[in-house]
This record gives C-alpha cells, structure tokens and sequence, in this order.
C-alpha cells in the first residue's frame, strides 16, 4: 500500500512541471518513506529521513526556486536515452535484489559475521544503533561528521559574499 | 516576518518543544531511537521554521552567523578531543574503555561526548547552509 503511494508519488513528480509542485511532491515522497522506514522498524533512519528529507531540504529547495523560474521549461529532446537507461539499471537491481535473502531471515550472511558481537552488546548500551555508531564504528561516523563539516566549509567558500576591503584589497573567500 | 496570526501562535507554541525534542533524542540517544544527527538536525529545523516565521533578522538574533560557524567546527573539535582523550588516558585514539574507571561508564561516557559532537555539527552545516540559502534570494 505504501509502495502504491510511492510510486504514484514519483509518476506524478515525474510528469509534473510546475517546480513548486515538483518541491512539495518530494517532502510527500520523503514523508512516505519515512513512513517505509518505520515499517521496516528502522525508527532512527526514519527520523533522519522525515527531517532532513521532508524538512530541511524541502526549506532549501524553495529557498532555490526563490532564485529561479517556477516552471520547468520544456525538454529539448526526448527522454529515451535515460529512460532506458534508468529501467534497465532498475531491472538489473531487482534482478539482484532476488538473490538476496528474506527479509529478517536470521541465518542471512549479514547477521553471521559481526553482529552476534554488536548484539552481545558489552558497552551496555540499550539502543545497539547508538553502540554500534558511536561506539563500534567511532571511525566512521568521525568519517561521516567530518564529511558533513566539509559540505558546510565548502558552501560556506561558494555563496559566501566577498565584502572588498578598504584599499582595494579583495576580501578572503 | 508573516503577519499569519495562526502561523506565529502555532509558531510559538511548537517552537520550544521541537527543541526540547531535539534534546530528548540527544540525551536518550543510548536508551531510545535517535542520537546526534537526528539532534542535531530537529533542532537546526526548530530554528528554521522560527526563520520562516519570525523572520531571517530575528532568527539571526538567536542563532548569530559567529556562533553557527564556531559550532560548525567544534563539533569535529569535540569529536576528535573524544579521540586524543582516550589516546591521553592510556588507550587508543576513540577508545572509550579508558575514559572512566569502570569500563562500561566510559563507554557510556565516550559515545555521549561523541554524539554531542555529532549533534552540534550537524547542526551547525545545516543552520550555516539554510542562512547561506535564504541570504541569497535578498541581494
């Protein structure tokens, strides 16, 4: 039912050319999958998914279309090329996808190799997402923030203004 | 700033306990769903919506262009001060069995610096990369 939602969600985003139709349909879109997530039990990605997805990026997105035309213009070309290729990258996914194991099966491989020892769970952590970020895998999400640092170092260098500085000396970017 | 009556008393009225939420996923991070990206990103969008409603000059009186870009940083300063404390204290870098004299409290006590860090980052980028945004559309 949920997927139904979905994926009428992304056909009509798809034929939609109104941009601020287009910016509303994707929060839709996010707060469906949030709804996915929550299904799939996965409460804390949904959480990131409904306010990153359907919160801030949505406020981000209309503050761009502040900037530019509300109507997408008309393609100069037909769209086969990438319709093709977007469906077979899909077909060969779902074809993929069938040699996975079942959903929440417990003997799949993913659940034989580190996790018994992410479950048995000796920094006593109720919350085993909380261990195995923070704790488990400090490296990467010390990765993960410093990638978040260099996205807002890096817009920071692109949008900042440059104020010139008294005696004709360019200002630092 | 909107002159919607309805907008700013819902404003109001919501504003503080999406912040308060946001520290609730913070602090309950071990026990229950959430940890310091969703913090941090809840409470960079309490911040937002206020923007919206109140106005980017009086959002800016909360949250000044100084102090986002100091939390920008000092997250990943935090991050890695978690880091070099362990190294300190006798173990590796991000250990966190070293932080306290019962091993488990230091573990405890590590990832909730850690995640403090990750919240006050995110939020940081995020309030940074909204401002950038919607400073533009004026010039």
């Amino acid at each position: 039912m949920l997927l139904v939602l979905v994926a009428i969600v992304v056909l009509v985003l798809a034929s939609v050319r109104n941009l601020f139709a287009v910016v509303v349909l994707s929060g839709i879109y996010s707060f469906l999958m949030a709804t996915v997530m929550v299904a799939l039990d996965a409460v804390d990605v949904a959480m990131t998914e409904a306010a990153v997805g359907a919160g801030i990026s949505t406020v981000l997105l209309l503050g761009a279309l502040h900037l530019c035309k509300s109507e997408e213009a008309k393609p100069t070309h037909r769209p086969w090329l990438p319709l093709s290729l977007s469906l077979a990258t899909g077909v060969l996914l779902i074809y993929g996808a069938m040699g996975l194991p079942d959903f929440a099966d417990p003997q799949a491989p993913i659940h034989q190799h580190v996790v018994p020892r992410y479950l048995q769970n000796e920094v006593q952590v109720p919350n085993v997402v909380t261990a195995v970020l923070a704790s488990f895998r400090g490296y990467d999400t010390l990765g993960e923030t410093t990638v978040v640092f260099t996205a807002g170092a890096g817009v920071i260098a692109l949008l900042r203004r440059r104020k010139p500085r008294k005696g004709g000396e360019e200002g630092r970017g | 700033m909107t002159k919607d009556l309805l907008l700013r008393v819902i404003g109001k009225l919501l504003i503080p306990f999406i912040l308060l939420f946001a520290l609730y996923v913070m602090f309950h991070g071990d026990y229950g769903p959430g940890g310091g990206f969703q913090a941090g990103v809840i409470f960079a969008a309490g911040i937002v919506f206020y923007a919206l409603i109140f106005g980017m000059d009086n959002a800016r009186k909360v949250m000044p262009d100084w102090l986002v870009e100091i939390l920008l940083a000092a997250g990943v300063l935090l991050y890695i001060g978690v880091g070099l404390a362990g190294l300190l204290l006798g173990g590796n870098f991000l250990d966190y069995f070293v932080l306290d004299a019962d091993p488990i409290h230091g573990q405890h006590r590590g990832i909730f610096w850690v995640e403090l860090g990750v919240m006050i980052t995110v939020c940081g980028v995020m309030l940074k990369i909204f401002y950038m945004f919607a400073s533009r559309g004026r010039g």
